[in-house]
């Protein structure tokens, strides 16, 4: 049954906070970064006032933070931390540990181009650095999205076939300092929701010790890094699950990517986060026009939603792909994923490569309209990567 | 060495869940340098048994009986510390056929 939500004017970051509160994690430990930072004064606050339990550690670094989240979370705590950009890259050492440790961590990361030369605002660039860590990685377009998805990613996490931690990305002051509507749950509903962490491998146990952290050489390392392959498999299969049980409380769905109006469309365009917005909406007008353009959204990026990419885009007139992030000398990473998924469909589209949007450049519906119309003029070049509101 | 197990059969994360597994873990696989025990030098003072990193002299009642080639790793610690030389390091190599 669908619960009753309040529904809160608040941005991305109250939003991951509010979800924090909900949660009532055991340990956070954070440090500030921006534009991370309004996630942690806002759960600080909760923290200050009683409204949580948790034990909050305020570190001296990400690195630090990350440590002593996976110190909990090894010791079987719900454990949680939040970061942007240089302080994710500072954490990195830490974050694959994590997630070869097979923690279930859940961390709302909010996007900012890494340095240098120096930038605050919004790329992809901190979350492409992690992709191969091990994590799992779920892309929010909106300020709800941001809300329901760090309970899908708490359950997911936990999960005893999963055990792997989660990053919920959201877009740099687009989505963490845009106020928005925001439908909350109430409290009662997302307990029930989450339930009681399955205590697996904890310190804590005395009964049943365990050792986290060994010496792993050649003789068994590559078999603990194939286990990791079969956790992210595990994701597919349980996800939407997961999504399903969340949809019957919030009326909200979820899967690993969000088709608009790409079902019957000619020419699609694949992206992440926030941007999906204005693209809905540059689809819309171009509708009205006649064209048949789509959207295919990615929420789930790792593990990587091949099947469903070939269900969608096999036998395409024209894919467009944006990149908000760049992987020098190759292909940019989202655009790799595609082309790579669509090596084996019956008919390939033709594909583009588009970057836009570095350190915080705002992309217009101007320019994705330029993007279409390169897709339906047949003027798209599988081996160029092109540039969206880059001055020559 | 233990018998090696598949992925499907160990625990995630390279986590340990069994208490002292370690004893199956034979570090004298490592072994470049082998201590050689001379009982006739002996004075069963067991200072090579207290500076051992691997517990691998076998001794019973303060008596100090043999080695144990299955967790020697060769570091030779106890042939420097043996007041008596009664214990030389020899290379593995002699020992190969
Ligand atoms: S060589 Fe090292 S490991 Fe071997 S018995 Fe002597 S002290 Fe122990
Ligand atoms: S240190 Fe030398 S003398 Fe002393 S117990 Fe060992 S082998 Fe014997």
């Amino acid at each position: 049954m669908i619960a009753e939500q309040k529904k809160l004017a608040i941005t991305g970051a109250e939003a991951a906070a509010h979800a924090m509160r909900q949660i009532n994690p055991d340990v956070v430990a954070a440090y500030p970064i921006t534009p991370q930072t309004p996630i942690v004064e806002k759960f600080a606050q909760y923290v200050a006032d009683g409204v949580v339990d948790t034990e909050m550690i305020p570190v001296e670094s990400e690195h630090s933070a990350m440590s002593a989240i996976v110190g909990a979370a090894a010791a079987g705590a719900r454990a949680m931390t939040a970061t942007s950009a240089n302080g994710l890259a500072l954490m990195h050492e830490i974050v694959y540990i994590a997630a070869s440790s097979r923690l279930p961590i859940v961390m709302p990361v909010v996007n900012r181009a890494l340095s240098g030369p120096i930038n605050i605002h919004c790329d992809h660039s901190d979350t492409m650095a992690e992709r191969d860590s091990g994590w799992v990685q779920l892309f929010a377009e909106n300020s709800q999205e941001v809300y329901d998805l760090i309970f899908i990613a708490l359950k997911l996490a936990e999960n005893e076939n999963v055990r792997l931690p989660v990053m919920v990305n959201q877009d740099g002051f687009i989505i963490s300092h845009g106020t928005e509507i925001v439908e909350i749950l109430p409290d009662e509903e997302i307990k029930k929701f989450i339930g009681e962490q399955k205590m697996m491998y904890s310190l804590l146990d005395t009964k049943n010790p365990v050792t986290y952290g060994p010496l792993d050489l050649y003789d068994y390392y590559f078999e603990h890094k194939r286990q990791q392959v079969e956790a992210m498999d595990n994701v597919r299969k349980v996800f939407p699950e997961i999504a399903k049980e969340y949809e019957e409380i919030s009326g909200r769905k979820y899967s690993f990517v969000e088709s608009y109006k790409a079902d019957d469309a000619e020419y699609v365009m694949v992206a992440l986060g926030s941007t999906n917005g204005t693209i809905k909406y540059v689809v819309d007008k171009m509708r009205q026009e006649g064209k048949k353009v789509g959207l295919l959204k990615i929420t789930m990026f790792r593990p990587f939603p091949k099947e469903e990419i070939q269900y969608y885009l096999n036998g395409k007139k024209g894919v467009v792909v944006l990149d908000r992030s760049m992987s020098f000398g190759a292909e940019a990473p989202l655009y790799a994923e595609i082309k790579s998924s669509l090596y084996e469909v019956a008919v390939r589209p033709q594909l583009g490569s588009y970057i836009y949007g570095l350190g915080g450049r705002d992309i217009t519906p101007d320019m994705i309209r330029k993007a279409f119309d390169d897709a339906i003029e047949g003027n798209l070049v599988v081996d160029e990567q092109r540039y969206l509101g880059l001055r020559e | 060495m233990a018998e090696l197990k598949g992925w499907k059969d160990i625990p995630i994360g390279g986590l340990i869940t069994e208490p002292g597994s370690s004893k199956k873990f034979n570090t004298g696989g490592w072994r470049v340098m082998r201590p050689i025990y001379d009982r006739s030098k002996c004075i069963d003072c067991m200072m090579c048994w207290i500076v051992c990193p691997d517990m691998a002299i076998i001794q019973e009642d303060g008596i100090m009986k043999a080695i144990d080639y299955d967790y020697c790793k060769g570091c030779g610690i106890c042939a420097s510390v043996c007041p008596k030389n009664a214990i030389e390091m020899k290379p593995e190599t002699e020992f190969q056929e």
